[in-house]
């Protein structure tokens, strides 16, 4: 009988897991941050509610390519150092970098079809996401498709490198078209030396927006950083329960 | 002679020397069957006069369409060359000798990378006069330039090929995978190249030309190093 218990395996908690305080203020944060691009935040006057989802669009589209390029890096590293937590972290951001490219292909044509009449274009930017979309897919069939562990991590890093090399190319090659979409509203020259200016005619947003646009890539960046832990846990939890398999 | 063998074995072949050792192997490993030539020749012919029936010639011309053909064509001719550029390794643990060779790893990728660029030329030498052929082209007054693109685009692809030919002959899925990895790395490619193709077509100004070739040398300079740089840590010791 009480082996019976012993060998249950229905809800034992797993022995010393705290409550994850990062997962919840960054909830929290994303709630927060969305109340307020609702209902305190002015409407934009000629685009009107379609422009609200900038603040899902804009934070999401950073967080992918930060989450891209935190791939490279640490796949760089993984190359130099052969630490396998580095590789851990470069899954995880891989995942989790693809659920924020996909947030950002959903609510972009949603956009694009009232402001622009199209729900796609092949725009430089639209085109670079895209592709960022198939590498990080591509990078993660190749993890599934190799079993040896430090084979795995030695072929995703170099992916990772590679694919970090391609998207300024596809960028490139696709700018020397035309291009449509709206150029960067905060990392333009011309609002950066408006906002140090002071001056409110030049800003290219109003302040409470660009609040709002701010509050929203951090509340992003957060829960970026809370999937991320619960990924890696993930996966070094698999790691030992594969290693305790194998011995 | 001998005082050669002798060095090598110390020190191994130079760079190019190792490289062009590797090529000499491969090509002459497909010189004797020619079976992935014969096939990817056929294949491209096969896709250049599918691709016509694709489209409504009344609304399209066919010197307008030409270069995509051309290029998503030599793309995919390329793909069915560079699986077997490391799928021949593969018997009788192969690679496991290659490797075991004094020859660098560096020379490996460079030499089989080498291969390939002869194989998709040569499947281009065939593939663009086909081309020419069936759609009409004036290639009279662009084929020394035409020629310049493909060799240009084939560095590039090569390059980023045989880098995903090795890393996917040893997965699971490696004929899937192989286009899943290395097709988004071909659109900086063709992209360049179909306009190239289509403004020198069109009669456009060398420079507007000159601009998309610009783009395709970085691409080159850029993935040849990389990858030549990158491959040898796809191995437990690198």
């Amino acid at each position: 009988m009480t082996a019976n218990i012993q060998s249950s395996p229905v809800a034992m908690p797993a022995p010393g897991r705290a409550v994850d305080w990062i997962a919840i203020l960054a909830a929290v944060g994303v709630i927060g941050v969305f109340v307020r691009a609702m209902f305190f935040t002015p409407l934009e006057l000629r685009q009107g509610a379609a422009q609200k989802i900038l603040y899902v669009h804009a934070p999401a589209a950073w967080v992918a390519f930060l989450a891209f390029f935190l791939v490279a890096l640490t796949g760089a590293l993984y190359l130099w150092l052969r630490d396998e937590r580095l590789d851990r972290f470069a899954a995880s951001s891989a995942e989790v970098g693809l659920l924020f490219t996909t947030v950002v292909l959903i609510t972009g044509p949603i956009w694009a079809k009232p402001i622009w009449g199209t729900w796609w274009t092949w725009d430089a930017r639209l085109t670079s996401t895209l592709f960022l979309w198939f590498i990080y897919l591509g990078y993660l069939v190749l993890r599934g498709a190799i079993d040896d562990r430090r084979m795995r991590a030695r072929y995703a890093a170099i992916l990772g490198i590679l694919g970090a090399m391609l998207i300024p190319f596809i960028h490139l090659s696709v700018y020397l078209f035309r291009t449509l979409h709206p150029l960067p509203v905060l990392a333009s020259p011309d609002a950066i030396s408006g906002l140090a200016s002071g001056d409110p005619a030049r800003r290219s947003m109003p302040p409470e927006m660009l609040t709002t646009l701010l509050l929203s890539i951090a509340a992003f960046t957060l829960l970026y950083v809370a999937f991320v832990r619960v990924r890696y846990r993930l996966a070094a939890e698999q790691d030992a329960s594969d290693a305790h398999g194998a011995a | 002679m001998r005082r050669d063998t002798a060095n090598w074995c110390a020190v191994g072949p130079s760079l190019v020397a190792g490289a062009m050792l590797v090529a000499r192997k491969d090509l002459a490993i497909e010189y004797r069957t020619r079976a992935a030539f014969v096939s990817a020749v056929v294949f491209a012919l096969l896709a250049i006069v599918i691709f016509n029936f694709a489209w409504d010639p009344t609304a399209v011309s066919a010197v307008e369409l030409a270069p995509g053909v051309l290029w998503v064509t030599f793309t995919f001719a390329g793909l069915l060359g560079l699986h077997r550029s490391f799928g021949v390794e593969q018997l009788d643990h192969a690679m496991d000798g290659l490797l075991a060779s004094p020859i660098a790893r560096e020379s490996i990728f460079l030499g089989k990378a080498a291969a390939n660029l002869v194989f998709v030329l040569a499947v281009q030498a065939i593939a663009i006069p086909g081309v020419a052929l069936f759609y009409n082209l004036p290639l009279d007054r662009g084929l020394l330039a035409v020629a310049g693109i493909a060799v240009l685009a084939a560095i590039g692809l090569v390059a980023v090929g045989t880098l995903f030919s090795a890393m996917t002959v040893n997965t699971r899925l490696a004929e899937l995978l192989l286009p899943m990895l290395a097709l988004p790395f071909f659109v900086p490619i063709v992209i360049p190249a179909a306009q190239a193709t289509a403004k020198l077509l069109a009669g456009r100004p060398a420079g507007e030309v000159l601009a998309w070739l610009r783009l395709l040398l970085a691409f080159d300079l850029v993935f040849v190093t990389g990858c030549a740089l990158l491959f040898p840590y796809m191995f437990e010791d690198g």
